[in-house]
C-alpha cells in the first residue's frame, strides 16, 4: 500500500469514527450564554454517552447526580458550590469522566461522610483536572473498579482531625489509579482501606492534619515517585501484606508521634529506592515481617529506624545512612532481621583489603539511642561529654546494646542508588 | 580605664600560653573540618571540643593570670585609681582577649567552612562561654587567697561543670522518670552555661530528633526567637552574677 493510501484510509476511518460518535451522542453546552443553564437540567436532557460541557460560572444545585454515562467536563473551571451543605457531586453510573471543575465548600457532618466528588458502586469512573477547595471529603470512592483519579488538586483548611474528612477517600475498591494529585490541609492526604490491586504514583500529599497516606487492608497496592511531606504523623500503613514502595519522599513529618513510615502489621513487602529526609522517625516498624528495605537514603533524620523486636526476617539492605541522630532504635536485644551492605556515615572502622567493605562489623544501635527509647527526656544531655563517653564504651564492649543487631558488610562508600 | 584594658590585653596575647591556645584551636579545627567531607559532621565533631577546652583555658588561665598579677593589682591600687574600674579592666582585657584568640583559632574555620546558622551560634557561644568562664574564675580567685588552692578550686569547678553536673542531671532523670519533668529539665540547663550551649547548637542540628516527645517542649522554649533571647539572656546572667559578686568582694577585699 503506498503512503498516500495509508493516510487516506486512516482518514476514512476517522471520519467514521466520527459520524458514529456524533450519530450517537450529543454535547450539551451548560452556561448564561446557551439555552441551558442549569446543570440538573442538562442531565435530566441527556442520554447515556453525551457530553455535558459546563461553561464558567457559579453554579449552586445542591446535590447533583450523575446517573449515566456522561462526559462531564468544566470549561474554564465553573464553580459547584455545595454552600457548606451538600454533597456536591454523586457519580452513581459507570464510564463517567468529571474534567475540569473547581467543586468547594462540600456539607460537613460527623454522621455522614460528605464529598466534594462521591463516587457510588461503579467502575470505570474519571475525574480529573479538578480543583476541590474547602471540603469535607474530597473524592470519597466506594465500591468502585477500575477508576482513574488524576491531576486533581485538594484543598481543606481542617483544624482538628475530627472536624475534617480525607482527601482521596478509597474504600472497598479494586483496581483504581490515583496519580499526580496534590492534597492538603485534609486529616489523611489520601487512605485507602480494603482496597486492592491499586496503583499511587506522582501525588503529593502535604501539610494534612493526621497521615499523608494512610492504608489498612489495602493488598497488592503499588505507590510510586510520590512525596509526603509536613504531615501531622507522616504515614501509616497497616495490616496489609505485597505493597510495593519505590521512590517515594517522606520528609520533614516533626513531632512525637511522626513517621516517615509507620509501618505496622505488614508483610511480604518491598520499600525501595525512596527518600526520607528530616523526619523525626524515617521507618518505624512493629510487628512487620518479610520486607525489604533496599537502596533508599535516610538523611538528617531523627531516628533513621525503628525496629521493634515484634518485626521478624526483614532484610535492611544497602541503604544510605547520613546525618541522623540516631542510626537504628530497638526496644530489645532480640533481633531477628538482617542488616547488609549499607554505608553508614557514622561508621569508624577500616577496609585493608580495599574491596569497599568495612572489615569490622557496624552496630548501628548506640547506647544512648537505647537509653532515650526508655527516658525521651534524656535526649536533653545528649552529644555531651559524658553521653559520647558512655557510647564509646558501649561500642567497645556491647552490653546492653542487642550484640546481634550489626552489620557485618557495611559499605566503605554511600551505595549509588 | 581604656588604657588599662589596652595594656593587659597586648601583655596577654604576647604570652606563650595563648599563643599555644590559638594554634590548638586553628590545628583542631582546620584538622576536624579537613578529616570530615561534611561540614555539618565537621561542627559536631568541634562541638565536644569547644564545649570542653574553651571553659578550660578560660577558667584555669584568667585564674592563673590574676593570681601572678597580684603585685600589679597591689600597684594599681596605691594609685588613685577606684578598684572598681581595676577589676572590671582586668575582667575586659582577659575575656576579650581569650575570645579574640577563640575567634582567631576556631571561629575561622568555622566560618570558612561552616558558614551557617549553627556555625554563627557556635561562634557566638564559644565567645560567650569564654566570658563566662573568666567571670566565674573571677570569682573563685578573689575569694581564696593561696594560689594553689585557687588553681585547684577553678579546675574543681570546670569538672563540675564540663562533666559532674551531666552525671548529675542524668542521675536526677533516671530518678524521677516517673514524673512529668520536662520542664524541670529546661530549668537544669539553664543551671549550666555549658549545657546551654549545647542544647541552642543541638537544636539546630538535631531538630528532626528534638522534635520527638520532650522535644517540643524544648522547641518551644529554644528553638523560638524569645528563646533564644532568654537563653541569651541566661548566659549574660551567668557572666554578670558572679563577675558582680566578685567585684564586691575585691571592693572590700583587705589586699
Amino acid at each position: 500500500m503506498s503512503k498516500l493510501n495509508k493516510i487516506s484510509a486512516a482518514l476514512m476511518l476517522l471520519v467514521w469514527n466520527g459520524s458514529v460518535l456524533h450519530a450517537w451522542s450529543k454535547t450539551i453546552r451548560v452556561g448564561r450564554q446557551f439555552g441551558v443553564i442549569n446543570i440538573k437540567e442538562a442531565i435530566r436532557m441527556s442520554a447515556a454517552g453525551d457530553t455535558i460541557l459546563v461553561y464558567k460560572g457559579v453554579y449552586r444545585e445542591g446535590n447533583i447526580v450523575i446517573d449515566k454515562p456522561l462526559v462531564f467536563k468544566g470549561i474554564d473551571k465553573p464553580v459547584l458550590d455545595g454552600v457548606n451543605k451538600y454533597e456536591v457531586l454523586s457519580v452513581r453510573s459507570p464510564h463517567v469522566v468529571v474534567d475540569g471543575f473547581h467543586i468547594k465548600s462540600s456539607g460537613q457532618s460527623s454522621m455522614q461522610d460528605i464529598a466534594g466528588i462521591r463516587v457510588y458502586n461503579t467502575h470505570h469512573v474519571t475525574v480529573r483536572n479538578n480543583l476541590l477547595d474547602g471540603n469535607f471529603f474530597g473524592i470519597y470512592l466506594q465500591q468502585s473498579k477500575h477508576c482513574v483519579i488524576e491531576d486533581n488538586r485538594l484543598l481543606a483548611y481542617g483544624k482538628a482531625e475530627h472536624l475534617i474528612g480525607n482527601g482521596i477517600h478509597c474504600w472497598k475498591s479494586d483496581s483504581l489509579t490515583i496519580s499526580g494529585n496534590r492534597a492538603q490541609g485534609h486529616r489523611d492526604g489520601i487512605y485507602l482501606e480494603f482496597t486492592t490491586n491499586t496503583r499511587v504514583y506522582r501525588n503529593v500529599s502535604h501539610e494534612n492534619l493526621r497521615y499523608g497516606l494512610h492504608f489498612m487492608f489495602a493488598h497488592h497496592n503499588t505507590y510510586t515517585f510520590n512525596t509526603f511531606s509536613s504531615n501531622g504523623a507522616g504515614v501509616a500503613v497497616m495490616y496489609t501484606h505485597h505493597v510495593h514502595m519505590q521512590n517515594n519522599t517522606f520528609k520533614d513529618n516533626w513531632g512525637d508521634s511522626a513517621y516517615g513510615i509507620l509501618l505496622k502489621e505488614i508483610s511480604d513487602s518491598q520499600i525501595e529506592n525512596n527518600r526520607f529526609s528530616g523526619n523525626t522517625t524515617g521507618i518505624f516498624m512493629e510487628g512487620a515481617s518479610r520486607i525489604q528495605i533496599k537502596k533508599n537514603e535516610f538523611r538528617s533524620n531523627g531516628w533513621a529506624l525503628k525496629i521493634q523486636a515484634s518485626c521478624m526476617e526483614n532484610q535492611v539492605e544497602a541503604n544510605n545512612f547520613q546525618g541522623n541522630t540516631f542510626d537504628v532504635a530497638t526496644n530489645s536485644s532480640l533481633v531477628l532481621n538482617t542488616f547488609d551492605k549499607n554505608y553508614w556515615d557514622k561508621y569508624e572502622g577500616y577496609d585493608l583489603n580495599k574491596d569497599g567493605v568495612g572489615d569490622v562489623p557496624y552496630r548501628p544501635v548506640s547506647l544512648y539511642s537505647m537509653i532515650v527509647e526508655r527516658f525521651p527526656a534524656a535526649m536533653i544531655l545528649f552529644r555531651s561529654f559524658m553521653v559520647s563517653l558512655l557510647d564509646r564504651t558501649e561500642k567497645m564492649v556491647p552490653g546492653i546494646t542487642p550484640e546481634q543487631l550489626k552489620d557485618t558488610l557495611p559499605a566503605m562508600k554511600p551505595v549509588r542508588l | 580605664m581604656k588604657k588599662m584594658i589596652k595594656y593587659i590585653i597586648a601583655d596577654i596575647l604576647r604570652s606563650r600560653i595563648m599563643i599555644a591556645y590559638t594554634l590548638v584551636l586553628l590545628a583542631i579545627s582546620f584538622s576536624v573540618f579537613a578529616i570530615e567531607d561534611n561540614p555539618s559532621k565537621g561542627i559536631l565533631s568541634l562541638l565536644n571540643i569547644i564545649l570542653f577546652i574553651v571553659p578550660l583555658v578560660s577558667i584555669i588561665f584568667s585564674t592563673i593570670y590574676i593570681y601572678n598579677s597580684g603585685e600589679f593589682i597591689e600597684l594599681l591600687v596605691s594609685q588613685p585609681l577606684p578598684r572598681k574600674t581595676i577589676w572590671l579592666s582586668m575582667f575586659a582585657g582577659l575575656a576579650i582577649s581569650l575570645s579574640l584568640s577563640f575567634l582567631a583559632g576556631a571561629g575561622f574555620a568555622i566560618l570558612i567552612y561552616a558558614m551557617s546558622a549553627t556555625g554563627l551560634i557556635m561562634i557566638a557561644t564559644g565567645i560567650l562561654l569564654s566570658f563566662i568562664f573568666v567571670a566565674i574564675s573571677f570569682l573563685a580567685s578573689v575569694r581564696i587567697r593561696d594560689k594553689a588552692k585557687g588553681i585547684g578550686a577553678a579546675i574543681m569547678l570546670w569538672l563540675y561543670f564540663a562533666m559532674l553536673f551531666d552525671i548529675l542531671v542524668l542521675f536526677f532523670l533516671f530518678q524521677f522518670s516517673e514524673y512529668p519533668i520536662e520542664k524541670g529539665m529546661v530549668a537544669l540547663t539553664a543551671l549550666n552555661p555549658i549545657d546551654l550551649s549545647r542544647v541552642l547548637i543541638l537544636l539546630h542540628i538535631d531538630v528532626s530528633a528534638m522534635m520527638g516527645y520532650t522535644g517540643a517542649i524544648f522547641r518551644q522554649f529554644f528553638g523560638t526567637g524569645s528563646g533564644m533571647l532568654i537563653a541569651l539572656i541566661i548566659m549574660l546572667v551567668w557572666t554578670v552574677v558572679p563577675l558582680g559578686l566578685s567585684t564586691i568582694r575585691f571592693n572590700n577585699k583587705d589586699l
